[in-house]
């Protein structure tokens, strides 16, 4: 099992400098800094590294879109981790912290950048008590700092904290928010690469890509890119919640059938029930029936079992779940999540909401299913940011595979109102 | 009368030095006050807005955008449920259910000693640990009854 971002894991004292140091941390910036900017910029392409946040954007290419010669530059990386079902940023934060200061080094080198900003999700605080730490070791160091290892570099990284709202993981809602406002998503393009944080070329790179990238630039692209498949490169973090015997963040090479991770790793279904679906890469993605368990775990498989591969939040349904039941909570939770700015979101997930909580009250009139329906073929792409679409994604699949979840409680009713 | 405390002012201190401009210090310095008294009053918000050159109606419209800052006081421990799709699937709502009846209140109360606040929350990303509750900074996970009795009888 190759282990990249998970390699000595659980190794005590990870965390601090020396322990990381001794396993081979920081030891490839010296050489990265004889390179020029650029040519780490082409490293990161050719190691095919696409964004781990949930959009699955080529990495590199997202560094080459930076505007020219306009400076300052800044780099954001996005921890504000709360895709329901995803938790493997969390684990690296808590554990490997310089990890993911190496990784933003060789960004902030790349892409010439000197200030560099981590955005908690509030929630986080203790995770952002432990990088305050881990970066202090770092400039003690010299990694972090003026004039990094002589090579004339200088950089900058600060935390920040949100203060809870999913919607700040949307990147230009999580520049809103660090400038201090509103965290409602800005209007693209612009986009972060010519305009983001104070109007300046910005990156914004997820914690996991970041981390991906001290291993492609120390270890050379082509050993990253000669793992996974053609078009999903590399290993993958998974967070396998649900009804799984051990849940838990395994590190898995892209292309892995769903089923070695349910049945291998996470030790099959609890009490040896049958599964029913599952949902792929977090919440925001439509969900699979059990047939396709045997689909690859990489971008292109899971998009066409109809989902996507998402945040890698892999959440385990087992045939005791009424689908309608956590359709519900899910759309619950992206009308509680809705910024409000647009009206199909803010709106349509209220709109969905009350109509599944009369379906499971047994009051659905009319063909609740249709309204259902007609309300998402109203929100597909025609919200203000993704938020919309994500929300509809539980429900449009739902119906799609687990028709006979809506029947059950739509048979009650009739039997009700017949009775 | 509000005023921060010298804790919070060090805090404060280092906190502008992160940005180039200071409105990015809003909501480090809503956190500040959170954390300090446990609510963001107006008074609050009028001293944050002095301090950083905006408006006190500005302010009070950044943060009520945010989940994490309470107009109403909340308990010396806050108690964050998380009832998303992961804990729901392991047996959330029946372990919320008896953490409100252990404490006696309803879920969104606190209790009259001010000792505990018991919200419902939103995926708190420990999906893994399922079920799982936030209290203050500190994550508990693979709940079961016995555990929230451990932990609540822990608490001073």
């Amino acid at each position: 099992m190759t282990q990249i971002l998970f390699k000595n894991i659980n190794l005590e004292g990870l965390a601090t400098l020396p322990v990381y140091e001794k396993h081979g941390g920081y030891r490839g910036l010296k050489d990265a800094f004889k390179k020029e900017p650029e040519e780490l910029v082409e490293m990161v392409k050719a190691s095919g590294l696409r964004g781990r946040g949930g959009a699955g954007f080529p990495t590199g290419l997202k560094w080459s879109f930076l505007a020219k010669d306009v400076f300052p530059r800044y780099l954001c990386c996005n921890a504000d981790e709360s895709e329901p079902g995803t938790c493997k940023d969390r684990e690296l934060l808590l554990k490997n912290p310089h990890l993911l200061i190496e990784g933003m080094i060789l960004c902030s080198y790349a892409c010439r950048i000197q200030t560099g900003y981590i955005y908690f999700r509030g929630e986080f605080y203790d995770l952002a008590q432990i990088m305050e730490k881990a970066l202090g070791e770092a400039y003690e160091k010299g990694y972090l700092g003026k004039n990094i290892l002589g090579a004339g570099f200088d950089l900058d990284i600060y935390t920040h904290l949100g203060a809870g709202a999913y919607i700040c993981g949307e990147e230009s809602a999580l520049l809103n928010s660090l400038e201090g406002r509103r965290g409602e998503p800005r209007m693209k393009p612009p986009f972060p690469a010519v305009e983001g944080l104070y109007a300046k070329p910005t990156v914004i790179n997820n914690v996991e890509t970041l981390c991906a990238v001290p291993y492609i630039i120390t270890e050379g692209p082509e050993k990253y890119a000669a793992l996974g498949t053609e078009k999903s490169k590399g290993t993958k973090l998974v967070s396998v919640s649900g009804h799984v015997k051990n849940p838990g963040n395994y590190e898995v090479v892209l292309g892995t059938p769903t089923r070695e991770i349910i049945y291998g790793l996470a030790g099959g279904i609890r009490d040896d029930n049958e599964l029913k679906a599952f949902i792929p890469g977090g919440s925001s993605v439509p969900m699979v029936p059990a047939s396709l368990v045997d689909t690859p775990y990489d971008y292109e498989g899971l998009q066409a079992a109809g989902s996507m591969l998402g945040s890698g939040a892999l959440i385990v349904l087992d045939h005791t779940v009424n689908v309608v039941e956590a359709t519900h909570r899910l759309v619950s939770f992206y009308m509680h999540e809705s910024c409000g700015k647009c009206t199909p979101c803010r709106e349509g997930t209220r709109w969905l909401w009350q109509i599944l909580s009369r379906i499971m009250k047994g009051q659905g009139e009319g063909d609740p299913i249709d309204k259902l329906n007609d309300i998402c073929d109203n929100m597909s792409f025609k919200c203000f940011c993704p938020l919309g679409d994500a929300a509809i994604a539980p429900v449009v699949s739902g119906i799609k595979h687990f028709r006979a979840d809506y029947e059950e409680f739509l048979q009650k009713a009739a039997a009700g109102a017949a009775g | 009368m509000f005023a921060f405390n010298e804790a919070s002012e060090k805090e404060i201190e280092k906190i502008l030095g992160k940005y180039p401009d200071r409105q990015s210090a809003l909501l480090p310095l809503l956190t500040v006050t959170q954390r300090q008294e446990r609510h963001i009053s107006p008074e609050a918000m009028v001293e944050i807005g002095r301090r950083l050159d905006v408006s006190p109606a500005y302010v009070q419209s950044v943060a009520s955008f945010y989940t994490m800052y309470h107009a109403e006081k909340v308990g010396r421990y806050l108690i964050l449920f998380c009832i998303n799709i992961s804990c729901q699937l392991n047996g959330c709502d029946d372990l919320l259910a008896y953490t409100a009846k252990k404490l006696g209140i309803e879920v969104g109360q606190t209790t009259p000693d001010e000792k505990f606040t018991l919200l419902r929350e939103e995926c708190l990303a420990a999906c893994t640990g399922a079920p799982m509750m936030r209290i203050n900074d500190t994550f508990y996970e693979f709940l079961t009854p016995a555990k929230i009795d451990e932990i609540i009888d822990s608490l001073e």
